[in-house]
């Protein structure tokens, strides 16, 4: 067991990495999810700016202040996104699903090749603010810091957003939406603000989540749809609307990701499927679902 | 007039089913349509005929689709997945075992019908937004699983040397013959669909789509119905993809990825969902500008994709799913709310 | 005699709520039974109840004698048991004859028969049915662009297209116009007297008429059952009503002024 634990000591450190930053990507998605019953695929074209936003600000010559900046401007523009799709996605708040997921389908195509436009088909990479750019020793592995410092900053947030969902005066109207909509309506509160505000939120998370992968996945076309798919399974594992489900779907998908593939190869995607298909039939309204699933 | 018990016996209703003279002048512009697509390669050029070619493989696509999309009212964003899966089984087969004729098409509705019940089993068993999330994430891990398993798929250089499909022995070696193909397997699975929802259980599936609690209470179970519309589209997604396999001789992983599968959903949406010929009519616009605007693009299609499916939203008075939501109220009051 | 349709102890709660509080309820085969009550007294929620739609969270339903408490509504329709709804909920994009084969087809047809195929057996009673509740002339028009009374026309005749042996009618009559209503009374005093039928009203003109047995709900208890000259008279009833007791229970509609018109 420990001579297992020290050989997959990185996968599973690796695991918790992607999975900090899964959690950061999948809870916006979840909340506006669950909340609205609005499917943002462009969550994962806001994660891909995000890290040419890195990119441009930090480059190879990383420094403390460009990567704050960097991190605070991915903040802005992040929310201010998110408050368009809000405003977009309004008048289609009695379509069908289809016509929300279309439009952010179109949203995100349009971002992403924007993005490779301007910045190329080729990947590029994000260097770590200078200190976290090295290696540490742990448990008598070697493992660079940065992804120790992600570990913890995943933890902060989880923190964070938990205080803010269970505290908060915006968090009792979210919990509160995301069991019954209506009820925010009665409440005398504006229920555009409400998603609003989440949706900015939400998608300013996806955009410092894109700064925070840089350094490790740097960034590339087609990255977009690999974080999305990512998110979306955190999100169906977890529950929609659930911060809990977000954060342990996050987790387990972590693990999938990084120990799936070492010990499995090929089988990963396999894995990732079978463990989605498992939750589903144990679980339809996934781990932590506030809400059993729209049967329409 | 009086109102009269079950028991009485009345005479059957004069307008039981259209007449038969109706049914045939309802088939002539489908027929004039196989038969003007099979006269085509006598008058067009070689290139022309080609792309008439991809457009019948992919109007098949968006067919099967639409009897997802349109007739049962299941918005599925994974759908080339089974598309790619079929292709990928007729073309390793056509490669491995043989390239006769109606092998590499039995293959292709085999697979993608297996694989649309290995997968399907679960999905449909969610709706609405769930549901469009589901297939997104089926489609792109069976992409994945395409780009990853190297020694069947070929990887990312996708599988490639694929033979022209063989009818008694001889090869279909020029364009026209090749056209021909596609075009009888393109109008067997458009039968097929066309079959399913004239059926009483086509009825059953636009029952499901206009109002799924409702035929709960008229005793049935939406489960098994779904799913078998299910796995009938994903099975003629198969044959779509056995033909693309043997009219482009390559596989490749974005044959089975997301923006084929969105390329499919523009064709339903923009042709008009439910009607099946519509979304073939959809498929025929979506292959021409692609190929058209394609190059000047300078292979940044997906941004003008994109633009159009921010503009159909908006531009779509009812929406992109319009049969179903056409009339509103209904659907709206469906809702139960406690007393 | 077994009931046909008995609950015993029938409780749904929402939340904090419950809507529909320990209610038995007894109704014998060929009974016409109505209930009634002010709004949010439980009716909706208890015919859901008995017909599966949703399950109680406690309580039993038993269909003839056998325990249905724990059979989907789906299982429950193909004993023959058959429900109208207070918002018409119908297939909207389909004509009014697709609507009623639909149904039929369930219940005597092939409906998992994949290729196109003539139904004569399903097509008759189609016919006979459209003709019964009057709509024989609008038989191909959608069912979205029919005119509101004519769709409560079309749900009876769906309903009965499930060959039930009970039928469960919530607020079959409203938005009827007066001639509508009675054209529909009418229609219900035609069934087979074996069909048991079971109706939640607010026209308390069409429950004296129609019912033989009225059970009046009132804050999801049972308040009384009974003929309809005893609901009629009594004197609890009415104050459910007008509520003269509790000013804060006052949910009083056209149906409800009615009581004390009538009486």
């Amino acid at each position: 067991m420990l001579t297992w634990l020290d050989a997959n000591l990185v996968s599973i450190l690796n695991g918790l990495a992607i999975g900090s930053l899964l959690f950061i990507l999948a809870v916006g998605l979840s909340l506006v999810f669950g909340m609205m019953d609005v499917l943002n695929l462009a969550h994962g074209a806001l994660f891909l700016a995000g890290a040419y936003l890195g990119h441009l600000f930090v480059g190879q010559q990383a420094g403390w202040a460009s990567f704050a900046g960097a991190l605070g401007v991915a903040a802005v523009i992040g929310a201010l996104a998110g408050g368009g799709l809000s405003v977009m996605t309004e008048p289609l708040a009695h379509r069908s699903h289809l016509d929300q997921a279309l439009l952010t389908l179109g949203v995100a195509l349009v971002v992403a090749e924007l993005l490779s436009i301007a910045f190329g088909n080729d990947v590029q990479s994000v260097a770590a603010p200078p200190g976290l750019d090295g290696s540490t020793v742990v448990l008598g592995s070697t493992y660079p810091v940065y992804r120790l410092v992600l570990i913890g900053i995943g933890a902060l947030l989880a923190v964070a957003v938990h205080v803010v969902i269970e505290r908060t005066r915006l968090g009792l109207l979210v919990r509160a939406a995301v069991a019954d909509r209506e009820m925010v309506s009665a409440l005398g509160v504006d229920e555009r603000r409400v998603k609003a505000a989440v949706f900015g939120i939400g998608s300013a998370l996806a955009m410092v989540a894109g700064v925070l992968g840089g350094p490790i996945y740097g960034a590339r076309p087609g990255l977009d749809s690999t974080v999305l798919i990512l998110a979306l399974v955190v999100v169906v594992i977890g529950g929609l609307g659930s911060v809990r489900g977000a954060l342990i779907g996050a987790l387990v998908i972590g693990q999938v990701e990084s120990l799936g593939r070492v010990l499995l190869a090929d089988l990963a995607s396999f894995v990732l499927f079978g463990a989605l298909a498992l939750v589903l039939v144990l679980r339809p309204q996934g781990l932590f679902g506030a809400r059993a699933q729209a049967r329409t | 007039m009086t109102p009269r018990t079950t028991a009485d016996a009345a005479p059957p209703s004069a307008t039981a089913a259209p007449e038969p003279p109706r049914r045939l002048l309802r088939a002539a512009p489908m027929a004039a349509t196989v038969v003007l697509l099979a006269a085509a390669p006598l008058f067009l050029a070689p290139y022309a005929t080609t792309t008439l070619s991809r457009i019948l493989v992919f109007a098949l696509l968006a067919a099967s689709l639409d009897l997802l999309v349109g007739i049962t009212g299941l918005p599925s964003l994974g759908h080339a997945a089974y598309f790619g899966v079929g292709a990928y089984a007729a073309g390793w087969i056509t490669i491995h075992l043989t390239p006769a004729v109606p092998v590499p098409l039995l293959a292709g509705a085999a697979f993608g019908g297996v694989a649309a019940a290995a997968t399907g089993w679960f999905a449909v068993r969610s709706a609405g937004v769930f549901f469009l999330m589901l297939t997104l994430a089926i489609g792109e891990i069976v992409r994945q699983v395409a780009q990853s398993w190297d020694s069947v798929t070929g990887g990312s250089n996708g599988l490639y040397g694929i033979d022209l499909p063989s009818v008694a022995g001889a090869p279909l070696g020029n364009v026209g013959l090749l056209h021909w193909y596609v075009l009888a397997g393109a109008v067997l699975g458009y039968a097929v669909l066309r079959a399913v929802a004239a059926s009483p259980f086509g009825a059953v599936l636009r029952g499901i789509r206009d109002n799924e609690p409702r035929m709960r209470a008229l005793g049935y179970r939406p489960y098994g119905y779904k799913l078998a519309a299910f796995v009938i589209a994903g099975s003629v997604a198969g044959v779509a993809g056995a033909l693309l396999a043997a009219q482009q001789r390559l596989v490749t992983p974005s044959d089975l990825g997301f923006t084929t599968a969105a390329l499919a959903l523009l064709a339903v949406v923009i042709g008009g969902a439910g009607t099946l010929w519509g979304p073939c009519l959809g498929a025929a616009v979506v292959v021409l500008v692609r190929d058209a605007l394609g190059p000047t693009l300078d292979g940044h299609g997906p941004l003008l994709l994109g633009v159009v499916f921010i503009a159909v939203v908006y531009l779509l008075p009812r929406g992109a799913a319009g049969v179903r939501l056409r009339r509103g109220p209904g659907r709206e009051q469906s809702e139960q709310e406690p007393t | 005699m077994t009931p046909m349709l008995d609950g015993t102890g029938l409780r749904r709660e929402f939340g904090a709520l419950a809507a529909v509080d320990g209610v038995d309820l007894a109704v014998e085969p060929g009974a016409r039974h109505a209930v009634i009550g002010p709004n949010g007294a439980g009716k909706s929620t208890l015919l859901r109840l008995l017909s599966g739609t949703m399950r109680p969270t406690a309580g039993r339903v038993r269909l003839d004698g056998r325990d249905i408490t724990r059979l989907a509504e789906a299982s429950r329709a193909r004993l023959g048991m058959a429900q109208t709804f207070q918002h018409s909920s119908l297939f909207g994009s389909m004509t009014a004859r697709e609507n009623v084969t639909l149904a039929a087809q369930r219940h005597g047809g092939h409906p998992a028969w994949p290729l196109p195929r003539s139904q004569r057996g399903v097509a008759v009673a189609v016919g006979e049915l459209l003709e019964q509740v009057g709509l024989a002339t609008r038989a191909g028009i959608a069912a979205g662009e029919l005119s509101h009374g004519q769709r409560r026309q079309l749900e009876l005749a769906v309903a009965l297209a499930c060959r039930p042996r009970i039928l469960l009618l919530d607020e079959p009559a409203a938005g009827m116009s007066a001639a509508e209503s009675a054209r529909f009374a009418g229609l219900i005093e035609a069934l087979p007297a074996r069909l048991t039928v079971i109706f939640v009203e607010h026209d308390l003109d069409l429950v004296f008429r129609l019912a033989g047995h009225v059970t009046v709900l009132h804050l999801g208890r049972v308040l009384l059952s009974g003929p309809p000259d005893r609901i009629r008279g009594d004197p609890a009833v009415q104050e459910a009503y007008l509520g003269t007791r509790d000013r804060e229970q006052l949910f009083i509609e056209p149906g409800g002024a009615d009581v004390a018109a009538g009486t």
